[in-house]
């Protein structure tokens, strides 16, 4: 059976009716020619997505229950590599990481992205070549511009401690002190992302109808109660968006610290492995020591987070959205979940 | 005449702030490009050397002797171009069906299409890699090209783009003529789709150009690896010769931020159209 034929009859399936067998060839089959083309345009993407996503996430749970260097025989070991995650101090050492290194890039860009594109929506001159100039970063080579801003955050020759030396400010090391480190890396994702959330922010004002703004301007609302009653209101789903899209690129930050930080060791995430995020700690478990079922493990775990914060995110955002329509619908529903527990 | 001269306060003020902020977007390329010019002495000299010098010939010369540059570079462009190809037929034909026909089971694929989205792929990144040891495939040009083949977000791009853009009229008309669903594709689906195909074209190839983890992964054979594994090599083997190192970061990035500046404005607002549509 091809893999058409097998779309077309689950799909058939899910909906309740299935596609007939052809009449003993008296007639062609009217569902199948008229429908085959579009399975047949769907496919491709369901055929990669079968190999390239089901497959391997199937197999990801299989695996986590395996010990294997990916060359020998694989070894059930039960629940051991997830027991081994808990107690792992490297392990929870990175998802710290992830996290801190998360909540200094996003709280300030996000602030930032609502204030530059607000100042751009009011801004009449040169909004496109501010658009591009904050915009570039974006486009540009992460694995280059890391190695470039990893200069120049260098603990003892880059340009940021010269000028910090310059004003007698002392000098900070970006690269070798625990905090410092996460705020190079911190810093380079601001960089890169804020120009992209700024210019999401930016299409939210614009969609924002001007005859709300005319309304309010005739009951005599201020221009703070405007920005405050209406433009951050229904801005909601906008920072939703990129308040998930935020969390879920921060939860996977890879490149930065991986470039930043190079070691032949296999020492990844620089000095006491401060700036070790998930994904590199995943990287340096699976394919530097060649752990693949603990890495499966702590694939997994990364998704359990991602998804815990996204439906957190989603509720913050969201709810706050209802309570602010004024129906009181976000407190009622507080109320009935209070009573079902 | 005080409001006015307030509202002007306020303009130049936020023209302050916005240009400001625009030098610290901007000044790590111009620093790039300095350190790129420059000998890795006068760059870490005190006080260091602030504008560009005369060694961008040389250092780039360096790089060349460094890391097989060229050779890199071509695998860069063939996977992102073939990619680019794949993903704009495939997911063009997905979402010309998804948007103008009705097919059993159509909600319900679409569904899972976007239900794709929430996976994040480094979750399946070691059994990926263990599917494309067992297809051979590890450090070949295939392993680059055909897992990101069609994607999700291109399918969900083109379909609302297909959706607004496609009249139904025009695809009856060409039903009557006699065409069938890939006729209609070809003649009345692509030729509106053009812009949103550029746009989404071009993302892809930035994607592909840009991508670190995947490539790092996959391509196993240190003399065949995609530019940015490439310049990374360069950076963990020359970290003394910052000036070098940076001057092939330099090369690596030149051609992304042309390609981008011609079609930024296009580019930019297709990008936000697209998120606010989620």
């Amino acid at each position: 059976m091809s893999f058409t034929e097998t779309l077309r009859g689950s799909a058939g399936k899910l909906r309740g009716n299935a596609v007939k067998p052809p009449p003993d060839g008296s007639r062609p089959q009217p569902g199948w020619r008229r429908y085959w083309p579009m399975y047949a345009a769907v496919s491709p993407f369901f055929l990669l997505f079968a190999v390239f996503g089901v497959f391997p996430v199937a197999f990801s749970i299989y695996l986590s229950f395996m010990s294997w260097d990916g060359i020998g025989d694989m070894k059930s070991i039960g629940w051991e590599n997830y027991e081994y995650l808990v107690t792992d101090p490297d392990f929870w050492q990175s998802i710290a990481n992830t996290l801190i290194i998360w909540v200094l890039a996003t709280v300030p860009m996000v602030f930032l992205a609502l204030v530059i594109a607000y100042a751009l929506h009011t801004t009449v001159r040169f909004k496109a070549f501010y658009r591009v100039a904050y915009f570039v970063p974006n486009v540009t080579s992460i694995v280059a511009m890391t190695i470039v801003l990893g200069s120049v955050f260098s603990d003892s020759s880059g340009l940021l401690n010269s000028m910090l030396r310059v004003i007698n400010a002392g000098e900070v090391g970006w690269l070798s002190d625990p905090w410092a480190m996460k705020v190079s890396v911190a810093a380079i994702t601001i960089w890169r992302w804020l120009g992209y959330n700024t210019i999401i922010c930016l299409a939210g004002l614009q969609a924002i109808s001007s005859d709300v703004y005319e309304a309010a301007r005739v009951d005599g609302a201020s221009n703070r109660q405007t920005f405050f009653r209406i433009t951050i209101p229904m801005l909601r789903p906008v920072i939703l968006f990129v308040v998930i899209t935020s969390t879920i690129g921060g939860l996977q930050l890879f490149t930065e610290p991986q470039v930043m930080f190079p070691d032949d060791s296999g020492n990844v995430g620089g000095p006491g492995g401060e700036a070790t995020t998930i994904v590199l700690y995943l990287y340096q478990q699976a394919f530097i020591f060649n752990r693949f079922g603990y890495g499966a493990a702590i694939g997994w775990a990364l998704f359990i987070l991602i998804a815990a914060f996204s439906i957190i995110n989603w509720r913050l955002v969201a709810g706050r959205s209802e309570d602010a329509t004024g129906t009181g619908k976000g407190k009622k529903k507080g109320k009935g979940r209070s009573r079902a527990r | 005449m005080r409001a006015e001269t307030a509202a002007r306060v306020r303009t130049i003020l936020g023209h302050v702030m916005l240009m400001f902020g625009a030098l610290i977007t901007i000044f790590p390329f111009y620093w790039m490009f300095v350190m790129a010019s420059n000998t890795t002495g006068d760059i870490f000299a005190y006080p260091p050397k602030l504008i560009p010098g005369s060694h961008l010939w040389e250092n780039m010369n360096k790089v060349f002797d460094g890391i097989d540059f060229w050779g890199s570079m071509g695998i860069t462009v063939v996977a992102a171009t073939a990619v680019t190809f794949l993903v704009l037929l495939f997911d063009s034909l997905a979402a010309f069906a998804f948007a103008k026909y009705d097919f059993p089971g159509r909600r319900v694929l679409f569904w899972i299409v976007l239900a794709t989205f929430m996976i994040p792929m480094q979750l399946a990144l070691v059994p990926q890699f263990v599917t494309l040891a067992w297809l051979g495939w590890v450090g070949s040009l295939k392993a680059l090209i055909i897992p990101g083949a069609a994607n999700a977000f291109g399918i969900f791009w083109m379909r609302q783009y297909a959706q607004g853009a496609i009249a139904d009229e025009l695809i009856q008309a060409s039903r009557v003529d006699g065409a069938g669903f890939f006729r209609q594709w070809w003649t009345v689906g692509l030729p509106v789709l053009r812009p949103g195909l550029a746009f989404l074209g071009i993302f892809t190839f930035f994607h592909i150009w840009n991508d670190y983890l995947w490539p790092l992964i996959v391509m196993t054979d240190p003399g065949k690896v995609t530019l940015q594994v490439a310049v990374q090599q360069l950076n963990g083997v020359y970290t003394t010769d910052q000036s070098m190192v940076i001057a092939g970061a330099f090369m690596s990035v030149i051609p992304l931020i042309g390609v981008f500046l011609i079609g930024s404005r296009h580019f930019i607002a297709n990008l936000a159209a697209g998120a606010m549509k989620f």
